[in-house]
């Protein structure tokens, strides 16, 4: 080893106070580690790549019949933006609950696996700061997953069928800008059901140190919900299923905008995201760094 | 102004997994300046004992201070001016060298990403800085490890076995560094099984053996301890051991390759060579000799009743067993 640089000392003067880093930071590189991963690629090549194939799929088959009472299908060749808000109804229930716990699953666990867990918890940053920085990226890559998706819906829904106005589930006609509008608020509706359950993949993927099992454990949940909402005689608990949750953002789509069952989501939502966030947080604060 | 805190103060650190006593009440104090070998077999709890130093797990027992912050307590706050690392050091696969050392001092602050090209200067990472760390070998993620603590410029550096895995050159170059950066007063606690290396670089050491302190103190002291040894050639060697073993005060002595070995006090020597001359066996040499980190190691470990109570005797060690080599120190476990 080399012994240039020596004039320089290497070691801090004493007493001298660091100037800490601050969780923004922390998060922009978990942004940056997110991005360098191949993997992260993954998801979102599905969610781009779905809403392609579906737009080619109709203009090849000019099929109209997407089931009776669904008025989105109807009006699928008529307005490009029917796309976006047809592909959110397909992909809000399975796909994109997936493509979020990939990363939520495994952002935690993996650095616990490889042992750089204990790389980032020695330096000037404390255990809090990493996990909201955690928290915050996998929530992000969630919402760049279900915005991109959406983004390339209407895209490649405007290219082959036009910006055209489209009429809501209560019969009314609303125009293009105002139904693009409507696209991404029900899309941004939808990140609420999705973002609690990006938190309940955090939790796991902090108590289980283990990637697979945090993913499977997560997706494990959202099945079984869906197995509880059809059990007849648990009607009664229906509206306070997590998975329950996921269609609510159609009440954007009614006019006038029917509230309720954004509003019902939203604080069902936050009795499953505070105390699983609450707890992911308690067990990374608490929890031995012994891994890698 | 007061005093300064000492670098690692530990006080009855208990860590036990289950069934398993992993650390038992061990006490630690690394004073500002020393280089701190923190010797013992594999098993015995030393990395255990650091990953508490450094907060990365909570004792069952007992406290452990840097610079007097208690790192359960105070978090980051309390590895101000502590950097290093426990096992080997792990970085991002998929960054590289440089694009870690850019994340971890971006965690760092305190204008860390301004020494980043002199740390890997340093550890002559320079030309490879720009590869990906999945493809370093072990040795060059060693060197990457001590890069990234020196980033912090540490004034208390924590190194896990940092010669693991390497090479001659690679662990000769590495103490060379330690020894570099020792010298520009940062305090060094040097876990390790590499005897050579702590004998050649410590100046006090923490023995531990089955989680428990059985030795702390300067190694000058421990070696003092261990007793005085003496290797004797003659032209009789075999005549020389039944006379010797006849003599009161020699102890434990043995015909080995160099001659006869035995521990005795100086009046004893005497004494000895006098029977020698009487027997009518020629003295050819005799040679005082220390025992070396080795011998005292194994003595203090290899006393241990297994029972987590090591048989250490009022001066601290075990009573000797053997008398001290001659040999070159060896890598434990």
């Amino acid at each position: 080893m080399s012994s240039a640089a020596a004039a320089s000392p290497l070691a801090a003067p004493i007493q001298r106070r660091r100037r800490r880093p601050s969780t923004l930071t922390v998060y922009r590189w978990e942004l940056r580690k997110l991005i360098s991963q191949k993997r992260t690629y993954l998801g979102l090549a599905l969610v781009v790549i779905l809403p392609l194939f579906f737009v080619i799929f109709q203009s090849i088959h000019q099929r109209h019949d997407h089931g009776p009472g669904n008025i989105f299908a109807a009006q699928i060749t008529q307005s490009g933006l029917a796309t976006p808000v047809l592909m959110l109804l397909f992909l809000s229930a399975f796909l994109l609950p997936v493509v979020a716990l990939l990363v939520a699953g495994d952002i935690v666990a993996n650095e616990d696996g490889n042992g750089t867990l204990k790389t980032i918890l020695t330096r000037s940053v404390d255990r809090g700061q990493v996990f909201a920085a955690k928290a915050l990226t996998a929530m992000t890559y969630a919402a760049i997953a279900v915005f991109l998706s959406a983004a390339v819906a209407t895209a490649a829904g405007v290219a082959s069928w036009g910006f055209h106005s489209i009429t809501t589930y209560s019969g009314t006609v609303v125009s293009a800008p105002e139904a693009l509008l409507l696209v991404f608020a029900a899309n941004a509706v939808y990140l609420i059901p999705l973002l609690t359950l990006v938190s309940i993949g955090l939790l796991l993927s902090t108590a289980t140190r283990n990637s697979a099992a945090a993913v499977v454990g997560a997706i494990g949940l959202v099945i079984l919900l869906f197995i509880v909402a059809q059990i007849p005689g648990l009607e009664g608990i229906q509206p306070y299923l997590l998975t329950e949750q996921f269609q609510n953002w159609q009440g954007l789509l009614r006019t006038p905008t029917d509230w309720a069952p954004i509003a019902h989501s939203a604080w069902v939502c936050a009795l499953y995201a505070l105390p699983a966030l609450f707890a992911g947080y308690l067990v990374f604060l608490r929890r031995d760094v012994a891994g890698g | 102004m007061g005093e300064e805190a000492a670098p690692v103060r530990a006080r009855g650190l208990v860590k036990r997994y289950k069934e398993v006593l992993a650390v038992d009440h061990i006490d630690l104090n690394v004073r500002a300046g020393d280089v701190y070998g923190f010797l013992g077999p594999n098993g015995a709890g030393k990395t255990t004992t650091l990953r508490m130093a450094l907060g990365l797990i909570t004792p069952t027992e007992g406290t452990v201070e840097l610079f007097g912050r208690d790192p359960l307590r105070e978090g980051a706050r309390a590895l101000e001016g502590v950097a290093g690392f426990v096992e080997a050091p792990r970085f991002y696969p998929y960054l590289s060298a440089r694009k870690n050392l850019q994340l971890l001092a971006a965690l760092d602050g305190d204008g860390a990403a301004a020494r980043i090209d002199e740390v890997l200067e340093i550890v002559e990472l320079s030309a490879r800085a720009g590869h990906r760390v999945g493809g370093y070998s072990h040795g060059m993620r060693q060197r990457l490890g001590i890069s990234a603590a020196l980033l912090r410029r540490p004034r208390l550096l924590i190194l896990d076995e940092p010669a693991t895995g390497l090479d001659p050159a690679g662990m000769r170059d590495m103490r060379t560094l330690i020894r570099r950066l020792a010298g520009e007063g940062i305090t060094v606690l040097l876990s390790s099984h590499q005897l050579p290396e702590v004998q050649e670089l410590c100046d006090r050491v923490a023995i531990v053996d089955s989680g428990r302190v059985v030795y702390e103190g300067a190694l000058a002291d421990l070696r003092r301890q261990g007793g005085a040894g003496y290797r004797l050639r003659t032209t009789d060697d075999a005549r020389a051991l039944t006379v010797a073993l006849g003599q009161d005060g020699i102890e434990h002595a043995a015909v080995g390759e160099q001659g006869l070995g035995f521990q005795a006090q100086e009046r004893e020597v005497g004494e000895l060579s006098l029977a020698l001359a009487r027997a009518g066996v020629g003295i050819l040499a005799l040679t005082p000799e220390l025992a070396t980190l080795e011998d005292l190691f194994f003595r203090l470990t290899e006393g241990n009743d297994g029972q987590g109570s090591p048989a250490v005797a009022a001066n601290g060690l075990t009573p000797p067993s053997a008398p001290p080599s001659t040999g070159q120190a060896v890598e434990i476990g």
